[in-house]
């Protein structure tokens, strides 16, 4: 066999372990799912009365038109929630004595890393499936063909294998379990401060500037676009460079990671 | 490459290792004949399982060079990676995997033929004695069960080469006893067994020959009786009600170590049944009556003790 066939039987062997500690371990894909499902029914229902009325350029008013506007956004904010629990996961087997025995066998050693990162995209494609549902249930209404569709599945994937990406790394990097739970943090916090929940023209000047100037927003833009038919102008191709940035950073930041804890095991 | 070199499994030059300011490894030199076992025999923090972590591949030396099943460590690890298996300290079964996953998870990252697995899966539970746990997830697992599924994992891919990192610590006598079984049967097969112990009694039954490491340095080595000969055997202690008692007994026991506050004596020279049964019948003939009596075996304590001065 060649070293690619290698390179690639490894990497599904350790994709099958990650997926059957999934399905052992099932509480954390639901805390995954419940996390972003509680944001949906919360803006929906309580601020999106309020909010709904109020929304520039958006048709529409009350909740069903605010349910429109937060899905693409709570649909992201999913993905990067299970995300957050992949730098959780990395840390926690990186504890284990398995990743020791791993390191010993003349196996294709990024094949540790490409099991968790494939997981986690499943995993989080899994949550989406499930947020979109609960959205729908709550009024979500996207208007969009199957080509678009098919596109919407494309930029959720790339978000997610780019976030996973960075994940990785910042679980390999935290020195403690816990400190890998706190580290993606900002990254949860980032879509509150873009187009997820309101548009960016009702932000106050630097807060508007930060807004339309970080990924979150281009991505959710071009998540909404293709849902819900809005204009995607530039924010398609600004996406698809920040998805690429962040996930060359976040590979080669993991990568880096990975040989380096090698240099250091417990003793 | 010479015949000499090929038929040693383990070959280990000058090798280094600190960590910041603490040297472990101090220039250390191995030498281990394929097919025999090598018990490197040291206290917590000597050094041991970082020896077994460069030999297997798992953090590079500083300097020095060591070269496993004819490949060097630092220039093949693949090589190395391939002939040997690694039974570390801490348990490496994946706690989430059932025991037969564990042996599956092993058989698939050896790319070992799909036919041969179920065989060679069910095979090492018999033998381990674990067929009955096979399916329950190893986070139910006794220690005992957990250090024979870690050695049975080893076990999948055919190592020529063994590491076995403080095999038996933590384990009960009965399942030490029965992994001592473990490694002789694996001896038998022709593999080459390295193994790291605190325990004198360990290193005795299983090994071919004994490096002592203390500070990262090897303080002596040699055969079982080898470096039984340099260490102080085992002593008696009695002890007295009366001081007049003890005298008449240091008179009677000449060479032994009298404590006066205590009112003993450490008599030297053994402390198996046949030198106690002299002691008692020479106190008996001279009508010394003894309080109590202890025996205290030879054990690392004391190897360590004759081998560093006493400097520890």
């Amino acid at each position: 066999m060649s070293t690619v066939t290698f390179a690639l039987r490894d990497s599904a062997t350790m994709l099958r372990r990650n997926l059957r500690h999934m399905r052992r371990y099932p509480s954390l894909t639901f805390m995954l799912v419940g996390m972003p499902v509680v944001f949906l029914l919360l803006f929906v229902y309580v601020f999106g009365g309020t909010v709904g009325g109020n929304l520039p350029g958006v048709d529409g008013t009350g909740r069903r038109a605010y349910a429109d506007y937060l899905a693409p956004g709570i649909l992201v904010v999913t993905v990067v929630g299970t995300a957050t629990g992949t730098a959780i996961g990395i840390a926690m087997d990186m504890t284990e004595g398995i990743i020791a025995r791993f390191r010993t066998m003349a196996i294709f050693r990024p094949s540790i890393l490409f099991g968790h990162v494939v997981g986690a995209v499943i995993q989080s494609m899994i949550a989406v499936v499930f947020v979109t549902v609960v959205a729908l249930g709550v009024g979500f209404r996207p208007n969009a063909s199957p080509v678009e569709w098919l596109a919407a599945v494309g930029v959720i994937a790339m978000v997610s294998v780019a976030l996973t990406w960075l994940a990785v790394a910042l679980g390999l990097v935290a020195r403690t379990v816990e400190s890998a739970s706190n580290l993606p943090m900002p990254l949860l916090l980032l879509p509150f401060f873009g187009s997820a929940f309101v548009p960016t023209d009702t932000l106050p000047g630097p807060l508007r500037w930060f807004a339309d100037h970080q990924p979150f927003t281009p991505i959710i833009e071009t998540l909404r676009g293709l849902l819900l038919g809005t204009a995607i102008g530039a924010h398609g191709v600004v996406s698809v460079a920040w998805c690429l940035g962040i996930a060359l950073l976040g590979f080669v930041w993991a990568r880096a990671a990975f040989e380096r804890n090698v240099a250091r095991p417990a003793r | 490459m010479t015949g000499s070199t090929v038929a040693r499994a383990i070959a280990a030059r000058d090798l280094r290792k600190a960590y910041g300011d603490t040297v472990v490894l101090d220039g250390i030199d191995i030498d281990v004949p394929a097919g025999s076992v090598f018990a490197l025999l040291g206290p917590n923090g000597a050094g041991k399982t970082t020896a077994v972590h460069v030999l297997s591949t798992l953090i590079p030396a500083d300097g020095g060079t060591a070269a496993v099943a004819g490949h060097d460590v630092a220039i093949e690890p693949d090589a190395v990676r391939a002939a040997i298996g690694v039974t570390g300290q801490f348990s490496a079964v994946d706690g989430l995997l059932t025991g037969a996953e564990n042996l599956r998870l092993m058989a698939d990252l050896h790319h070992l033929d799909r036919a041969v697995v179920d065989g060679r899966v069910a095979d090492l539970l018999e033998r381990f004695d674990l067929v009955d746990a096979a399916t329950q997830t190893t986070a139910t697992y006794s220690g005992g069960m957990r250090r024979r599924l870690d050695l049975a994992m080893t076990l999948v891919g055919d190592p020529r080469v063994i590491f076995l990192d403080e095999p038996t610590t933590g384990l009960d006598p009965r399942s030490r006893r029965a992994l001592w079984q473990q490694v002789r049967d694996l001896v038998a097969t022709g593999v080459t067994i390295f193994l790291t112990t605190q325990y004198l009694e360990e290193a005795d039954q299983l090994a071919d020959r004994i490096a002592l490491l203390d500070g990262g340095r090897i303080v002596a080595e040699g055969t079982p009786a080898e470096l039984k000969r340099l260490v102080p055997g085992g002593h008696i202690r009695l002890t007295f009600d009366d001081p007049a008692q003890l005298d008449a007994a240091a008179l009677a026991l000449a060479g032994s170590e009298r404590d006066d506050d205590a009112l003993a004596l450490d008599v030297p020279g053994g402390s198996d049944i046949a030198r106690l049964r002299a002691v008692l019948e020479r106190l008996d003939r001279d009508g010394i009556a003894v309080e109590g009596l202890g025996i205290h075996s030879p054990d690392l304590d004391d190897v360590f003790l004759a081998m560093t001065g006493g400097h520890r």
